[in-house]
């Protein structure tokens, strides 16, 4: 008991990065776009957050600004796959090689440096409730956002106007564009969005979660978020418990290690990529038969307006 | 509504040319062509999919100008489409408020719901509006699709051959509803390549061939002959003589299914213990609604499905487990409905697309390399006698027409060894030439002791083909006619829609 | 005024070499701007990298001795891409394949040079292969993303690299920094010239023959040709496709983990960290890039292997990070997606009277 409650705390630590990340990628997902660059813009993120943070002082201003430079930086991605019909696998992994080497290149002169950051902030009564009190409400601003974020994503999609039409762009855009939506508009916010999201997870690591910059500091977390998507079938509250279950599994390897162990550091470093693996495997085996709900219908395909049969 | 001088292209073909169209309230104004005449790249533009090249569009004597479907839509120009243009996975009511303008930013479902029943009972058109489309019938999701029209107060309701998925009775069902809108002043467009149902429904027709208006008359003033010359060009009505005679003696059976059953991709029983006989130098017709079984059955016969239960046998030999290439070699030949997505590749030239069945063997093939050369020599002899209008061997055949295309697949499937042909609505979308030619080697295969399943949507297509004429009915044979005839529509719609002739 | 963009029916070869040209040209110009911001004088910069890469010699032999693995890893890529497999591990199998012919150097003593390096080429394949196939059988049984999974295994890969070079395989005269001891002599590809350009050029040229030859003529490539163009017609001509997903994943692995054995036995002669500076990854924009044409990879391979060994000087001379290069590459890759609609799509501006 004594040794679950703190594992638990430093899971939900450790997964919510992943989560923000998830969420928005579930956003531009569902709008029927597939982003594989998240890699390289939770890079970009992570060292916005923290310079902007480094220079003015103000956490605030550095995850406000992170969360507009993954938009700025999605539009990228956006243009290339949306208006010039790009491949977006491809234009994915460009997204990962650029944010890569930008995040390198400037982060070179900060490597090692520290900021204040942002500290727990326990909620009153609530962090005092057994278990779920120091796992669940001792946790920092960010995380408790987080929580918020889940619903909110979740209602957006499933109960709003603007969700109806990125669930009807994803599934089918062709009806949608009938119906009188514009494909391109839907799928433009969509990806910018889910970029701000993004980046705001890769800027909690730095910000947040580790107070420094240290180059590549996201190690793949990018690339488990886009399985995570498909392991929460694009639906947001079973991307908050893959998210978490990924933080465990961090969580609980950097407890071994720290523990004095005898297995060496990078077998147990590989454990989240043997679980994402893992949980692909498990996913696609379940949905082997029978409709596949959740899966947007035209994702990953572009949409031609006036394409001829 | 006035349309005038339409003109659209694409890749510099004009698919619409300077048409002029017009409709008035309480009318039902047909729009007849024949297959890739322009009749859905008009409708297209008028609802706002497709901007014209040159023209004008008229609403209420008011120049419009439809930057896309939305303006289209809020000046009350309502489509249902061939393809419904339905989302699956959202539900009814999720689809009829798609688009809506004042649709507040939290969605309001009951309100909604109320809304749609209300519109359902009056107009006759039942559907459950919490029900996901993809779980609906085809018939249950063209209902939506008129449901949507409207629901969005349409005033112009186009529908776009929308009888080609109905049961007999269902477009009787169809017919009234469009005369029950007509008296309450809606203006109908009814596209249709079907002579008989436009004469039924319409007050005016116009013809289109080509791109091009080549008349439009009163439906009192017009004859099916008058029609056929606009549409093609000869009196010819396109009614398929009925020169073929039943064979004196029944030919050796030849292919023999024992309760067969087969899944759908959704794990759902399609086929449900289907059994019957093929023989040699017969057609067998099976009818029924898309959506019932038919495809699933093709493929099974083809050795693209599994057959879960029962048995196939090829004269005597069990072949049931069969692979695809299996089936080939044994002179099983299949003809999908879906031309590009599985009976060839677009991207590929002529020659590999004529490989594509016969590559394993030689002389196509010597161990591990394509005889290239021999494909070659193949090909050319094959496009040559099916006179395949292409730009030579090595164009991409995407380029080819749809005509051109089901013409490669039926030199590639009828050129060697055929014991039996699985054909699946074989001339869908091909125009009357196309057509004609696509009948005229079915028949020839039957003359040369082939044995050929025909699988179509087309009632008069199977009547005047079929030796033997199976009805399919959710994955059931609802009955078996022998040289059936026009007589016999009634009964057979009424299999079609699942009442069994022994009920 | 409107814009109006047609769909095209054909374009010349011209004009794609005019598109493609451009869009390298716009990526080193925006390059050249994102530079100048970081307080880098581009003109100096991407003069170093030419100086470095190609303007002597030492520098040519260098580029050439990274065209190597870069052409391997190239064809890899691009035969699975042929069936649209994402073979996105190329890097990890590379990895897998070093590991594989270093376990044996370490565990088996070979006399004859010639079998030895056979069995190394051998065991690295089978690697690399392994580890690429077991990505494609989750592929082929169970639908598993092969993008996601192969790039997990990348991640094993370096981090099991880490582990033996670190842990039990390391030198022990090496001074505590992580790398097995050198080579003997019978495991090593010869070097020609004095140069670091090694005998694994033969094997890149080979199967860049090899390939074209497989995939233009074979039955298989033909199938392969025709499950990535179009799965269902696949199934149609009865090819199995999970069978061919299996193998063009191991073959494809097989061929980067030959790649990793040719880079130790030939250039390195030992197993360090950091060895994989991205070959398998630059190997997916080179692959798209030269249209999985194998002719046209070992070219386009020369010109990032100048791209890296440019690099490589801006590190020494001007102190810049490897990770500018793939700022550049991510560039190029930007403007050529971009330049793609120019290839499918023509656009004209049409003036209209109102």
């Amino acid at each position: 008991m004594e040794l679950i409650v703190p594992i638990l705390a430093a899971a939900v630590r450790s997964g919510t990065p992943i989560l923000y990340a998830t969420l928005g990628e579930i956003i531009t997902e569902k709008s029927g776009v597939l982003n594989l660059g998240l890699e390289g813009v939770m890079l970009i993120g992570a060292f916005t957050g923290f310079i902007v943070t480094y220079d003015t002082g103000s956490c605030l201003y550095g995850l406000m600004v992170a969360f507009l430079v993954g938009i700025l930086v999605n539009l990228i991605h956006a243009f290339l796959c949306i208006s010039l019909k790009a491949n977006q696998v491809i234009s994915g992994l460009a997204m990962t090689m650029f944010g890569t080497g930008v995040s390198s290149l400037l982060g070179r002169g900060y490597v090692g440096e520290t900021i204040e950051g942002i500290n727990v902030l326990a909620l009153p009564g609530l962090s005092s409730i057994p278990l779920l009190g120091p796992v669940l409400f001792s946790q920092d601003v960010m995380v408790y956002l987080s929580y918020i974020m889940v619903f909110v994503v979740w209602f957006l999609i499933f109960r709003t106007k603007f969700g109806l039409m990125i669930r009807a762009v994803g599934d089918s855009p062709l009806s949608a564009e009938a119906a009188g939506i514009s494909v391109s508009a839907v799928r433009y916010i969509a990806t910018l969005l889910g970029g701000g999201f993004v980046s705001l997870g890769g800027a909690y690591m730095s910000v947040v979660y580790s107070h420094m910059w240290v180059d590549l500091m996201t190690a793949g977390r990018g690339w488990i978020a886009v399985a995570l998507v498909i392991f929460a079938i694009w639906h947001p509250f079973r991307a908050a418990l893959g998210s978490y279950l990924f933080g465990g599994v961090e969580a609980l390897q950097m407890r071994i290690q720290a523990g004095g162990t005898t297995i060496p550091a990078p077998l147990l470093m590989m454990l989240p990529y043997i679980l994402t693996i893992a949980v692909l495997v498990i996913i696609s085996i379940s949905k082997g038969k029978g409709r596949f709900l959740g899966a947007p219908g035209a994702l990953g395909l572009p949409f031609y307006r006036e394409e001829r049969e | 509504m006035k349309m005038r001088g339409i003109t659209k292209s694409f890749y510099g073909m004009k698919a619409n040319d300077c048409v002029d169209f017009d409709l008035r309230g309480g009318e039902v104004h047909a729009l007849l062509g024949e297959n890739g005449a322009g009749k859905s790249t008009l409708m297209s533009v008028l609802c706002g999919l497709y901007h014209p090249d040159e023209g004008t569009i008229e609403v209420e004597d008011q120049r419009v100008e439809f930057r896309s479907p939305r303006d289209a839509i809020s000046r009350g120009i309502g489509i249902v489409h061939q393809h419904f243009m339905l989302v699956p996975s959202l539900t009814v009511w999720e689809n009829l408020v798609l688009g809506s303008k004042d649709l507040p930013f939290v969605v309001n479902e009951d309100a909604i719901c109320e809304r749609i029943k209300d519109l359902s009972q009056r107009y006759g058109l039942d559907v459950d509006p919490s029900a996901p489309i993809w779980t609906l019938s085809i018939g249950e999701q063209q209902r939506v699709a008129i449901l949507r029209m409207l629901y969005h107060e349409a005033k112009i309701l186009i529908l776009d051959e929308p009888t080609s998925v109905l049961t007999p009775q269902e477009i009787e069902h169809l017919f009234s509803t469009i005369k029950h809108m007509k008296k309450e002043g809606y203006g109908i467009i009814f596209i249709s390549h079907k002579l008989r149902e436009v004469f039924e429904i319409s007050d005016r027709i116009t013809v289109l061939r080509r791109g091009k208006v080549v008349g439009s008359l009163n439906a009192r003033e017009a004859t099916p002959e008058m029609l056929a010359e606009m549409m093609v060009g000869s009196s010819d009505t396109g009614e398929i003589p009925r020169t073929k005679k039943s064979p004196a003696t029944k030919g050796k059976p030849i292919l023999i299914a024992e309760g067969l059953v087969v899944r759908n991709d959704k794990g759902l029983v399609a086929v449900d213990g289907v059994s019957f006989t093929l023989r040699e130098g017969q057609i067998f017709g099976i009818a029924g609604v898309s959506g019932n079984g038919q495809g699933e059955l093709a493929e099974a016969l083809a050795g693209m499905r599994r057959i879960e239960s029962g048995k196939l046998y090829l004269v005597t030999e069990d072949v049931t487990s069969a692979s695809a290439r299996h089936m080939v070699d044994l002179g099983v030949k299949y003809v999908p409905a879906d031309r590009k997505g599985v009976g060839l590749v677009p991207n590929m030239n002529v020659a590999e697309n004529v490989a594509l069945r016969k590559y394993w063997h030689s002389p196509y093939s010597k161990g591990f390399f394509i005889d290239w050369d021999e494909v070659h020599r193949h090909s050319k002899s094959l496009v040559e006698s099916y006179e395949i209008l292409t730009p030579g061997l090595d164009v991409p055949v995407r380029m080819l027409s749809g005509g051109n295309q089901q013409k490669l697949i039926l030199a590639r499937e009828l050129s060697d060894n055929l014991r039996l042909l699985v054909a699946m609505q074989p001339t869908w979308g091909l125009d009357v030439k196309a057509t004609a030619f696509v009948r005229e080697k079915l028949m020839s295969a039957r003359a040369e002791g082939a044995a050929v399943l025909l699988i179509s949507e087309d009632l008069d297509e199977l009547l005047a083909l079929s030796d033997e004429l199976a009805v399919i009915y959710r994955g059931k044979i609802m009955g078996i006619l022998e040289g059936p005839g026009a007589g016999d529509i009634e009964r057979i719609g009424l299999m079609m829609a699942g009442i069994s002739s022994n009920s | 005024m409107r814009i109006k963009i047609e769909k095209r029916f054909y374009i010349t070869k011209w004009q794609e070499t005019l598109i493609i040209s451009a869009s390298i040209v716009l990526a080193f110009f925006s390059g050249a701007v994102v530079l100048h911001f970081l307080g880098v004088s581009p003109l100096e910069a991407y003069g170093m990298m030419i100086k470095g890469s190609l303007s002597d010699f030492y520098g040519i032999s260098e580029t050439v001795a990274k065209t190597i693995p870069l052409t391997m890893c190239s064809l890899a890529v691009a035969l699975s891409f042929t069936m649209v497999v994402w073979n996105i591990g190329a890097e990890g199998q590379f990895v897998l394949g070093a590991l594989a012919c270093t376990a044996l150097v370490r565990y088996m003593d070979i006399d004859n040079p010639l079998i030895m390096l056979a069995a190394m080429g051998i065991v690295a394949s089978i690697a690399g292969g392994l580890w690429g196939g077991f990505a494609g059988f989750l592929k082929a049984k169970w639908n598993v993303n092969e993008i996601i999974t192969t790039l997990m295994m990348n991640y094993i890969a370096i981090l099991l690299l880490q582990y033996f070079v670190y842990g039990s395989w390391r030198d022990p005269t090496s001074l505590g920094f992580p790398m097995t001891p050198l080579f003997p002599e019978g495991a090593r590809l010869p070097q020609f010239f004095g140069t670091r350009i090694h005998a694994g050029i033969f094997f890149a040229l080979v199967l860049a023959v090899l390939i074209w030859v497989v995939v233009r003529k074979g039955v298989w490539g033909y199938e392969i040709r025709v499950s990535g163009q179009n799965p269902k017609a696949a199934d149609y001509a009865g090819i199995r496709s999970a069978r061919n997903v299996m193998l063009v994943m191991f073959i494809s692995g097989a061929i980067a983990g030959l790649a990793g054995m040719a880079e130790m036995a030939g250039l390195h002669r030992r197993l360090q960290p950091g060895f994989a500076i991205g070959y398998g990854y630059t190997a997916i924009i080179i692959a798209w890039l030269a249209r999985l044409h194998p002719v046209t990879i070992i070219f386009v391979s020369f010109l990032f292997g100048a791209l890296f060994v440019g690099g490589e000087n801006l590190q020494i001379a001007m102190r810049l990070p490897l990770s500018s290069v793939q700022i550049l590459q991510g560039l190029i890759l930007f403007f050529l997606l971009g330049g793609e609609f120019f290839r499918n799509y023509r656009i004209s501006l049409t003036f209209k009277k109102r």
